[in-house]
């Protein structure tokens, strides 16, 4: 690799942990303007004046702000989350198997969602403008245009209520063996999916057709090869860039963006964790799940750029 | 016939006859299916429970944020997973009496004041120790010491000393209490090794189920403890698990799915369709829970008597007992007690009378416009409740401003802070503890900001009363004085909603909370 590439990258990952850093203050500047406080969030309407008090003190709530985003932050930096304040656990262990089972629901959701998408709108441009790809468009924004839940509705209604195929709930739990617990994930994976595939798909064909207008690809034509093999062989290779952005675009979807999915199908994901603790005003834990999650978004958005950097043959061959 | 089909569901309950040909057989006799299931559980009952499978239940009520310390015990999940693993000193039977658990008997002096529980012996905690006086004698210091966040904290406050005294625990309280029992059976009172003070979320006590799983928010299991000291009476089933599930439709998809036996809080909009679904019973059952609108007696112009006259007659109770819950509850008559109550009395019911509502309201000479609050979690369907109120209030010349508030924050932002809005109150198990938490003057949680010395008095002598009749003519006089002069208005008393799927043996209807007053799992079998 030359140094022009190294640069860019190095630079992409710098803005990348500054991002990281002022989206810290952000989320600590946003859990801050909550309205009520957590111990009254934790006793909620049985909440007595003293039981109040006592819960304060305890939580350490009396504090000035900045005082406490520093101490956050270096335990950050530290490897160390904190407890979650209303149940007294040790985040970094609630949300390791927390993390761990989204991730494992965006795999399988990634693994089927990512080539179906890809293989689709190959075809699509294919048949460009025909039945066919009207057919696959029309099917892929439909099921984009539906809300999450009532997909996830639909398909628990005839999977798992009608034939019971599917569970209708995805309670997975440790020690579960890996075959039920794709057949616990198979319906929320399904629904992401849906929710997913149109995006990619549309984008994928977009930028090959774009490609597609380029003087070589009409060369490769006239040399005579297949229509299947111009696109393979010489639209595709250059389209990559685009198509890598908005795969990882919906791959950090599959990550922060299943809030909805999880709780319909009671799936123990960081989103139903990010819920709970919302609503009993636990900052520590909003803080970190909030960080984590734009880790991820972050991170993607650079291997993304990073991808298109070394796809781009004007950075891989400079002058 | 119905010698034919007790035989028939004997047969069912033995084992030596399927359930489905049983309603087969039963159909060819002309009997409905609900009547042939609930002929079927009966015999179920009759024929002695069934031990052994796993009995899972679908819940509302659950977060991550649960913990297994009793004290900060609030929801649904946490209240039904600790009847399982947890043993209570007395505990409510379903029929409203006193059940002596780890108490085996309870005794007070004349005056009410000084209490004596006798420890039952040979009573096991999970670990393996005898529950001692010292434990049930440190389980109350802790839920009544003033730094304590137990939910208990408001009724233990009126406990002085808490001696163990050999095989005794010996209460004094400041003031009589004849209720005192009542109290102990809160469901935070569960008894721990040394009262938990060591470790409070350890999850030992001496209840039917070991704690196998804690995932707070996920799921819990509880393991059959073996040593239980009732096991004829509960424990039935190997395993139990509660799944937290707290969206409706999906609770009702792990029920139909057959992923779930049993779940709580089925809305009443959706009873009727769940009826339909074969093998699945509806358990609704009425207790002390209610929906209420609430208006602070002190702050203008709810100060005035007339006024809240006037908006207590303006509402219409039957319409909206039959809309927002579709029949599934009774009418209120504007006082925070039903015949769920040992001492009840009946007291005229209160009717929409528009007429008589304008009358007070001119009398009140306020004009203009009534802000109310409301929203989703005040109660469900509040928002359509106060819709109907502004309607029915509209007819008697009353405008009301409905403000639809967030639910995120409702309980600490607008409950017991503005001057009138929608609520709900679950009840409490006698009318000392609802008048005690709520109209005392010195109640923390006193949202109608209903403030009378005399009635404080009244409180207090009744509490100290140990001549029954007696006592009910002060619980009526009471309920008059809340009823007439108070800042409550209660349209409608709600009934639990709880289903069961097929092959659920053994179910207890129990007015006292939902599930059974939560001993669902723990009494219920999985029939073979």
């Amino acid at each position: 690799m030359s140094s022009p590439i190294v640069k860019l990258v190095a630079q992409r990952i710098a803005l990348g942990i500054l991002l990281l850093l002022a989206v810290s203050v952000l989320i600590f500047a946003g859990t801050q303007i909550l309205p009520g406080d957590v111990a009254q969030a934790i006793l909620g309407q049985s909440a007595t004046p003293e039981s109040l008090a006592n819960l304060r003190e305890q939580l350490g709530l009396n504090q000035p702000a900045y005082i406490r985003y520093f101490h956050w932050l270096g335990g950050v930096l530290t490897g160390d989350l904190g407890t979650a304040m209303s149940s007294g656990q040790d985040i970094a262990t609630s949300i390791k198997d927390r993390l761990w089972n989204t991730l494992f629901l965006a795999f399988w959701a990634a693994i089927v969602a990512v080539p179906l998408a890809i293989t689709l709108g190959l075809i699509a441009v294919r048949f460009r403008n025909g039945w066919v790809d009207k057919l696959i468009s029309g099917l892929a924004l439909a099921s984009t245009s539906f809300p999450e839940f009532f997909i996830g509705y639909l398909l628990v209604f005839y999977f798992a209520v009608q034939h019971q195929w599917f569970p209708a709930i995805s309670t997975v739990y440790e020690g579960m063996p890996l075959g039920e617990r794709i057949q616990a994930i198979a319906l929320p994976a399904s629904a992401l999916t849906l929710v997913v595939l149109a995006h990619m798909m549309r984008m994928t064909r977009a930028a090959i057709l774009n490609v597609m207008q380029s003087a070589y690809v009409e060369t490769a034509e006239l040399k005579g090869l297949s229509a299947f093999a111009v696109i393979r062989k010489h639209a595709f290779p250059n389209a990559i860039a685009p198509i890598i952005n908005v795969v990882m675009l919906n791959l950090a979807y599959l990550v922060v963006g299943v809030v909805v999915v999880e709780v319909i199908f009671v799936y123990p994901g960081m989103g139903q964790y990010l819920v709970d603790h919302v609503t009993k005003r636990d900052v520590p834990v909003v803080q970190a799940v909030g960080l984590i999650f734009a880790a991820v978004y972050i991170s993607l958005n650079i291997i993304a750029d990073i991808a298109a950097i070394v796809a781009n043959p004007r950075l891989r061959h400079p002058k | 016939m119905s010698n034919e089909l007790d035989y028939l569901s004997r047969r069912v309950a033995a084992g030596k006859l399927s359930r489905r040909d049983f309603l087969g057989r039963a159909a060819a006799l002309g009997i409905s299916a609900p009547f042939a299931n609930s002929l079927l559980s009966s015999a179920a009952r009759a024929a002695g429970p069934v031990k052994g499978g796993t009995l899972k239940a679908g819940l509302v009520g659950g977060e991550s944020t649960n913990s297994l310390d009793p004290a900060l015990m609030m929801t649904q999940v946490p209240f039904a997973f600790g009847k399982c693993w947890g043993e209570m000193i007395v505990e409510l039977s379903p029929d409203g009496k006193l059940e002596n658990r780890i108490a085996e008997e309870i005794g007070s002096s004349d005056d009410a004041k000084v209490w004596t529980l006798k420890i039952r012996d040979g009573v096991e905690f999970h670990n393996g120790k005898t529950v001692t006086a010292q434990d049930v004698a440190a389980t109350l210091e802790r839920h009544s010491d003033e730094k304590s966040k137990s939910g208990a904290l408001g009724y233990m406050k009126g406990i002085e000393t808490i001696k163990a005294n050999g095989k005794e625990v010996v209460l004094t309280l400041k003031e009589a209490n004849a209720d005192l029992p009542y109290l102990l059976s809160d469901y935070h009172l569960i008894v721990q090794p040394n009262g938990g003070k060591d470790k409070p979320d350890a999850g030992i006590s001496a209840g039917p189920y070991k704690v196998k799983v804690n995932e707070p928010g996920v799921r819990h299991v509880g393991e059959r403890f073996a040593n239980y000291w009732q096991g004829d009476k509960m424990g039935h089933a190997d395993q139990i698990e509660v799944v937290v599930i707290n969206d409706a439709t999906a609770r009702t998809a792990a029920l139909q799915g057959g992923q779930v036996n049993m779940i709580n809080r089925v809305e009443p909009k959706i009873v009727d369709l769940i009826k339909r679904v074969p093998g699945v019973t509806i358990r609704n059952h009425s207790g002390p829970g209610h929906y209420v609108f609430i208006m602070h007696c002190n702050t203008a112009p709810f100060d005035n008597n007339d006024l809240r006259m006037a908006l207590k007659l303006a509402i219409d109770r039957e319409e909206m007992l039959n809309k927002v819950l579709r029949g599934y509850g009774s009418l209120g008559n504007d006082f925070p007690i039903n015949a769920s109550y040992p001492l009840f009395t009946e007291i005229e019911q209160r009717k929409y009378d528009p007429d008589k509502a304008k009358f007070h309201y001119k009398k009140s000479g306020h004009d203009g416009s009534i802000l109310l609050r409301t929203s989703d979690v005040a109660f469900p369907g509040a928002v359509d409740a106060s819709q109907l109120y502004q309607q029915s209030a509209a007819k008697a010349g009353i405008k009301l401003e409905i403000k639809r508030e967030p639910g995120d924050g409702y309980w600490n932002e607008v409950w017991n802070k503005q001057p009138f809005c929608a609520s709900y109150w679950g009840g409490r198990s006698t009318q000392d503890q609802m008048y005690s938490t709520a109209y005392l003057s010195s109640a923390d949680w006193n949202d109608t900001r209903f403030k009378r010395p005399d009635f404080d008095k009244m409180v207090l002598a009744a509490r100290a009363e140990l001549d029954e009749a007696k006592r009910k003519a002060m619980y009526h006089d009471m309920a008059v004085m809340v009823r007439d002069e108070g800042g409550l208005i209660l349209p409608m008393f709600n009934q639990f909603i709880d289903a069961t799927g097929p092959k659920v043996g053994g179910w207890v209807d129990d007015p006292h909370q939902e599930l059974s007053n939560g001993y669902a799992l723990a009494k219920c079998w999985l029939e073979a």
